[in-house]
């Protein structure tokens, strides 16, 4: 491996892609900074077309940058290519393999054209086949599959290889929750056990949440913020303090509003939802401020924002509204 | 040499491809058969004509019906290529560090086995109608439909990668295929026709390929006909693979 241990695995500088079309120039990616430590698993998150796939093509040595360079698995993309090939794992978005051929062969060929053995090739496809639940597949044709199987055998062929470094683009769209949670399981499998690096993306807020030890958030092609999923949601849209007071909503928006601490207060249906830096600090003295106004407080809840609820507040458009979006666009 | 095997695994992979749909490589016959079957008796009157080539009609007609075939059957394989662009299988190996060259001579590979393979069954039913020809003749007219084929090939994968798009790949084959088969002479002699014709398709290569299958076919070993066939078969197939493998390195990097 050429990597150092305390080298990142990924290191992106500048790097970006601009796609010329006959209608004008689009800006895919501009010029993105980041990196990925080793046994790190990072999320990419992002709405549609927001850059994710492209990124991951340049870093995988499928799509050349317009501007920027990386360094990937230790190896220069621009300079040395193959040596990336060599050392990483990619799963596409949109598949992988041909319906005509069966399971086994796509995986043995894939992992025979990494330099493996016929013999270790076909060790590793039945290993990763068990992995992955597709055990009883092996001799089937791929388009006898379900659409949630031959994803899995997207990954799998992504994986058959045993690379230090993967990039899995959207690896559970369409599996079902109990394969969803297999491969989480599996993923993190791969960092813990093997060491693995993992970036990956994903529209599922739950996964990254669940599954990421780090996750970048990506909009027109810019990462518009970074962190662990607690940091995120903390830092960027803090905790939701709920108080239930009644027909006293309005008064106690006012008596909160202002208080240091409190980003925003808003009446809703004989509440007030306070927003604040940390819930768990903040909600005493707004109850004793509301108190001290004499305002009868029925209740307090204290809400963790969920990752959408960052995202809504970063890009100004929610993950689950994407057709929305396009409207909103910050200018 | 890890190319070579790199090459291998494709081929192996492609050929098991293949050899699950038969159909297509059967129906790749049907065409040449036909013409045997229903056009080959009306030139038997021909020999006779002023300008016909030395030999029986089979034997000029034959030969033609071979770089039909290994110009039909591989012309067209540039379809397949973006069927597999469209699965992602491409992007799949692309991905891998196995060499640009070997994703593409391993497909060139199993075209150019299918392509040997029908042109052997042809050979074995003409023979049956008729044909007469000397083992060595018609080894080297093999040889010479081989290296057509891997040309031919090569270059309609790198059209498909270049174009990305089934209408435009069709589009293009179409404004090439039909001039090629007539100004070859691959039907019919081109010494048939007047001499600007005839002076004209000199300049195509693809009619000395013709010729000197013919000349193979015929046992004319004597002459410089099968020479300069195999001269400009090589040519074209080395052009082929060097256009295919550039344009694999230039697409796919
Ligand atoms: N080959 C291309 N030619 C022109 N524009 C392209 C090309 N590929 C991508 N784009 C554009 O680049 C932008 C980023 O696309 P990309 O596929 O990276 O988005 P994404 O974040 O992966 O989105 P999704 O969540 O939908 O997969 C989009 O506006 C897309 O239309
Ligand atoms: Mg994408």
């Amino acid at each position: 491996m050429a990597a150092q241990t305390n080298q990142p695995m990924v290191e992106a500088r500048g790097l970006g892609r601009t796609f010329r079309t006959r209608t004008g120039d689009v800006e895919a990616v501009a010029g993105v900074d980041f990196a990925v430590q080793a046994r790190e698993v990072v999320g990419f998150l992002g709405p549609n077309g927001a850059g994710k796939t492209t990124t991951q093509r340049m870093l995988s040595t499928l799509l050349a940058p317009t501007s920027g360079e990386a360094t990937v698995a230790g190896c220069d993309l621009r300079r040395n290519p193959v040596g990336v090939r060599r050392r990483i794992g990619y799963v596409a978005q949109g598949g992988s393999t041909n319906p005509n051929a069966l399971c086994d062969e796509e995986l043995v060929l894939q992992a025979q054209l990494y330099g493996l053995g016929a013999e270790e090739a076909g060790r590793r496809a039945a290993d990763i086949c068990a992995r992955l639940d597709l055990a009883d597949l092996g001799a089937r044709q791929i388009k006898t599959l379900s659409g949630g199987q031959r994803r899995r055998l997207d990954v799998a062929l992504g994986l058959v290889h045993g690379p230090g470094l993967v990039f899995l683009d959207e690896p559970s769209t369409g599996l079902d929750p109990q394969s969803r949670a297999n491969l989480w399981t599996h993923i993190r499998g791969l960092r813990d056990e093997l060491g693995t690096t993992v970036f990956l993306t994903t529209h599922y807020l739950d996964e990254a949440d669940a599954l990421c030890d780090r996750i970048l958030i990506i909009d027109h092609g810019r990462i518009v913020a970074e962190g662990t999923p607690d940091q995120l949601k903390r830092r960027i849209s803090g905790d939701l303090v709920i108080f239930t007071v009644g027909p006293e909503a309005e008064r106690a928006r006012g008596v909160l509003a202002g208080r240091p601490g409190v980003r925003e207060a808003v009446p809703h249906d004989g509440t007030v939802r306070v927003t604040v830096e940390r819930g768990e600090e903040g909600a005493l003295p707004l109850m004793r401020a509301l108190d001290a106004a004499g305002i009868p407080v029925a209740s307090m809840q204290i809400a963790r924002p969920t990752l959408d609820d960052v995202f809504l507040t970063l890009t100004g458009h929610s993950l689950r509204d994407q057709p929305a979006a396009e409207g909103r666009r910050p200018s | 040499m890890s190319a070579w095997r790199e090459a291998r695994l494709v081929f192996r992979q492609q050929l098991r491809l293949s050899w699950r749909q038969p159909v297509w490589a059967v129906l790749a016959l049907i065409q040449p058969l036909l013409y045997l079957a229903l056009f080959g008796p009306l030139l038997r009157p021909l020999t006779h004509t002023p300008g016909f080539p030395p030999g029986s009609s089979w034997s000029v007609f034959v030969p033609g019906l071979l770089i039909q075939l290994a110009m039909f059957g591989t012309m067209f394989v540039g379809f397949g290529l973006i069927a597999e662009m469209r699965y992602g299988v491409v992007e799949r190996m692309r991905v891998t560090p196995a060499s640009r060259m070997a994703l593409l001579m391993g497909r060139v590979m199993r075209d150019a086995v299918v392509l040997v393979g029908q042109a052997v069954l042809l050979i074995a039913i003409a023979t049956v109608f008729g044909l007469r020809a000397p083992l060595l003749g018609l080894a080297a007219v093999l040889v010479i439909v081989l290296l057509l084929g891997i040309s031919l090939s090569s270059f309609s994968y790198a059209a498909g990668l270049k174009l990305r798009s089934e209408d435009a790949l069709a589009q293009l084959l179409n404004s090439l295929a039909v001039p090629l088969l007539l100004r070859s002479g691959i039907l019919l002699p081109m010494s048939l026709a007047p001499r600007w014709l005839y002076l004209l398709s000199r300049l195509n290569p693809f009619s000395h390929v013709v010729d000197g299958a013919r000349a193979a076919v015929r046992g004319d070993f004597g002459s410089g006909s099968i020479a300069v066939g195999f001269i400009a078969a090589l040519g074209l197939a080395i052009a082929g693979v060097a256009v295919g493998t550039r344009t694999f390195h230039r697409e796919t990097n």
